[in-house]
């Protein structure tokens, strides 16, 4: 009932964007509304957008772009190279976020097992996300490249696949660590009355109770793998995914303003699918998410 | 009156020494597999060559950090600015709320980035607009999350207190709703300050104006200057410093004063 | 030295722990016997190490000071070897099992197999009449129903000594009654020993054979009354005299240590 009334809400929400954007579209001046112009082109601050067919492209020709051949001749309608693009960067994110997943969940283990390793480790984990090291993407790809040419094989969606595990660790890393303290001092000291060790309290106690705090860093984790893997095809020119033909086609977009509408659909798309699955997951791991507040 | 935990006693002193000590040991390790074993691939220079690049280049590389920095407040100051008004018409209206929930929610999954292009198109690829409205929505979302938190975090005791004392919505507003939402606002401030700069960043891979630390950064790995590039990537991180403690430091401030 | 070993023996037992301002004494010089089967109350204002001392005699704390004996045996020991059962305050289900599940955990942790483990749980599960609810989970139900999960939990391994943090403390009144029965009616048939924290006179006089009166800077046991009251505890004997008699004699033993400050929680 909920999720029924949520979607309906969230249809409504989109088509008030979509009234918002035609409705610009409508009074909005063609060339926008920019301040501090002194008659010579490209001058002045832009506050609001050029409305002309080139800049903004009515909704309906941005779908019915996505049926029409993604590049004239034979070439598949927009819509099949967008699935497939997608799929790649699907897979390579779902890569990169086992990748982050498991080294987030061995972080988190370590920090809560030895104070030590919290203390040392903590700070850098935080502070290597305040920072954008994404920024490491080319670097990442060339060091890639290195090791290619150096005999190991290293293809390069491999890079593209670590980058995004880099994005997806850190929720999981911090999301895991909180979950396994969040077990009160009463069930601990059960555990304890129980001559339990620690492997039996991590099974039995730390690991189900860890499973809210989880559930939220793996969305984040799954969120993160596939804004990471766009953004590294785009900063290292991996060819095949969504990133790069989104890049592709932005630079067309003059002569065929609609086309580059269908990348950043499919980029939509798998960001919802990529959290939707994680949803799906909390769905299996219901029960242990007894007494979670429904937010 | 219970225990405090005593199984894992360590001395306090640890507790700065231990991430200094992590730094140091990664700092020497990754000379001594650059510089000593000599093992490492050419993108990897050593820290030192870095460092004297930094130095050396330092005059270009505070420009282009300028660029980035200033698209990521602007970004950060609009986008927060937008969120505190949508989620304080969300609290008040809840059809908004429902309106905005699906559409935030699906926001926080979805790689923004990816539109940069088409604002570039839209605002024209001499302006910066594209690479600030990026760093606004992406800001936009934690901390529209968190004060609509925050607006919600009135208990019931304090609520029922002030409607017995007889004061105004407006006393109520500025003597507990707000009060309350303050520490709510400076954390997802504090959130949205390192994802601004990231994307800021982030979308000048995607193409515009040829300034910016990313931009560098991009095409100085594609040319080969690996230290240089490096040289980019530390003040990239300078950046993202500097806005996470200042932000961090306006949230120690309001959770510190804020009612318990 | 008697024939039969004390369930519980504490000799001399103290504890310190530091803290930032300095150290802090929380017991000093407890010297306590349970008997087999005997049903002990410690009562006495908050910070009078009731609580601690409970810790110790379950070896989640150990003492600075002194030596502590749970049937002859260490209390690291007789922990390891289930030989007491516990129940705290909040009674500390699992949110993710099941009523069933919650009371088989000890029983799963020490590895006995899934047929011994549903008889137990069953036999369990009726002792504390919720026969009914075994698929339930927890935040289906009650308080006072919690804290019969958590009893029948804690007597999963047949332990010979039951430890009880003030099990009844954030309940209601009502309930509270009918669990002190239910109490005294599962301590019979068990015959196990309990030492049971408190800090409702009435609750200490009604349940115990013996009310261990403490009082706190430092934590120490100032002293113990003897209940005196018939083995058979009823709904009568709430009303009878010799039950007053009970209460009297434990507050004038509290009220003896607690003049300063009477009314401290």
């Amino acid at each position: 009932m909920r999720g029924a009334k949520g979607l309906g809400w969230g249809i409504l929400g989109v088509l008030s964007l979509i009234l918002l954007w035609e409705g610009y579209k409508l009074v909005g001046p063609a060339e926008g509304v920019v301040v501090g112009d002194d008659g010579s082109a490209g001058s002045g601050t832009i506050l609001l957008p050029r409305t002309h067919e080139r800049a903004m492209p009515h909704v309906w020709d941005m779908a019915a772009r996505l049926f029409e051949s993604t590049s004239g001749g034979d070439s598949p309608p927009l819509i099949v190279s967008v699935a497939n693009a997608a799929l790649l960067t699907l897979g390579i994110a779902a890569l990169g976020l086992v990748i982050g997943v498991t080294v987030g969940m061995a972080l988190g283990l370590v920090m809560q097992r030895w104070r030590l390793a919290e203390w040392g480790l903590l700070p850098w984990i935080i502070v290597s996300q305040t920072v954008p090291l994404i920024a490491f993407a080319p670097v990442i790809n060339s060091i890639g490249n290195q090791i290619d040419r150096g005999g190991t094989p290293w293809p390069q969606w491999l890079s593209v696949a670590v980058i995004a595990s880099y994005l997806a660790f850190f929720p999981v890393a911090v999301g895991a660590l909180r979950g396994l303290e969040s077990p009160d001092r009463i069930h601990l000291d059960l555990m304890k009355s129980y001559a339990a060790g620690y492997r039996t309290t991590l099974l039995k106690l730390r690991l189900p109770a860890s499973v809210p705090h989880l559930l939220p860093a793996l969305r984040l984790g799954a969120a993160n793998a596939v804004l990471g893997v766009v953004v590294a095809e785009v900063s290292i020119g991996m060819r095949g995914g969504l990133g790069r033909m989104l890049i592709q086609l932005a630079g067309q977009a003059s002569g065929d303003p609609a086309a580059p509408w269908g990348p950043i659909f499919g980029s939509v798309v798998l960001g919802l699918i990529a959290a939707g699955s994680i949803a799906v997951l909390g769905v299996g791991l219901k029960k242990y998410r007894r007494g979670e507040a429904s937010a | 009156m219970s225990a405090p935990a005593v199984a894992r006693t360590l001395p306090s002193w640890a507790r700065w020494v231990a991430p200094i000590g992590t730094g140091v040991i990664g700092l020497a390790l990754w000379v001594l597999y650059v510089d000593v074993l000599q093992a490492a691939p050419l993108m990897l220079p050593s820290p030192i060559a870095i460092g004297e690049e930094l130095v050396l280049r330092w005059d270009i590389i505070w420009e282009d950090m300028l660029i980035t920095a200033s698209n990521a407040l602007i970004g950060l100051a609009a986008g927060s600015l937008i969120a505190v008004m949508f989620a304080a018409i969300a609290a008040t209206f809840r059809p908004v709320d429902g309106m905005l929930a699906p559409i935030v929610a699906a926001l926080a999954v979805i790689p923004i980035v990816a539109i940069t292009p088409i604002l570039n198109t839209m605002f024209g690829a001499s302006s910066q607009f594209g690479r600030q409205a990026v760093a606004g929505l992406t800001a936009f979302i934690p901390v529209f999350v968190n004060v609509l938190r925050g607006l919600h975090q009135t208990t019931p005791v304090h609520r029922d207190l002030f409607r017995s004392i007889g004061a105004t919505g407006e006393q109520t507003f500025r003597k507990l709703t707000f009060p309350t939402a303050l520490p709510y606002l400076t954390t997802g401030l504090r959130i949205a300050s390192s994802l601004a700069v990231i994307s800021a960043l982030v979308a000048e891979y995607c193409g515009g104006p040829a300034d910016g630390i990313g931009t560098a950064i991009a095409s100085y790995a594609k040319s080969g200057h690996a230290a240089l590039a490096w040289a980019y990537v530390v003040g990239g991180i300078l950046i993202g410093l500097a806005f996470f403690l200042v932000t961090a430091a306006l949230e120690w401030w309001a959770t510190r004063r804020a009612p318990a | 030295m008697t024939v039969t070993t004390p369930a519980v023996r504490a000799d001399a037992v103290g504890k310190v722990f530091p803290t930032k301002t300095g150290e802090v004494t929380a017991l000093t010089d407890v010297q306590l016997d349970v008997a087999p089967g005997e049903f002990v109350s410690l009562i006495g204002p908050s910070g009078c190490g009731k609580s601690t001392l409970l810790r110790l005699i379950a070896d989640l704390d150990a003492p600075t000071s002194g030596t502590l004996e749970i049937f002859g045996k260490p209390a690291a020991k007789a922990r390891h070897d289930q030989d007491y059962g516990i129940a705290f305050q909040q009674a500390g289900l699992l949110p993710w099992r099941t009523v069933g599940e919650n009371i088989g955990l000890p029983l799963e942790i020490h590895g006995k197999d899934k047929r011994q483990r549903a008889d137990r749980v069953a036999e369990l599960a009726e002792l504390v009449g919720l026969t009914d609810f075994v698929d339930s989970h927890p935040d289906q139900l009650s308080g006072g129903m919690q804290q019969r999960v958590a009893i029948a939990r804690s007597l999963a391994e047949q332990p010979r000594l039951l430890l009880m943090d003030e099990p009844f403390g954030a309940l209601d009144e009502m309930t509270r009654e009918y669990l002190q029965s239910e109490l005294t009616r599962i301590a019979a048939e068990t015959h196990a020993a309990v030492v049971f924290v408190t800090h409702s006179i009435p609750e200490a006089v009604f349940l115990s054979d013996r009310v261990v009166v403490m009082s706190p800077r430092p934590g120490r046991i100032t002293e113990i009354v003897d209940v005196g009251l018939p083995d058979e505890r009823d709904e009568q004997l709430r009303e009878a005299p010799e039950y007053y008699d009970g209460v009297t004699a434990v507050r004038e033993a509290l009220h003896g240590t607690t003049t300063a400050r009477p009314n401290e929680r």
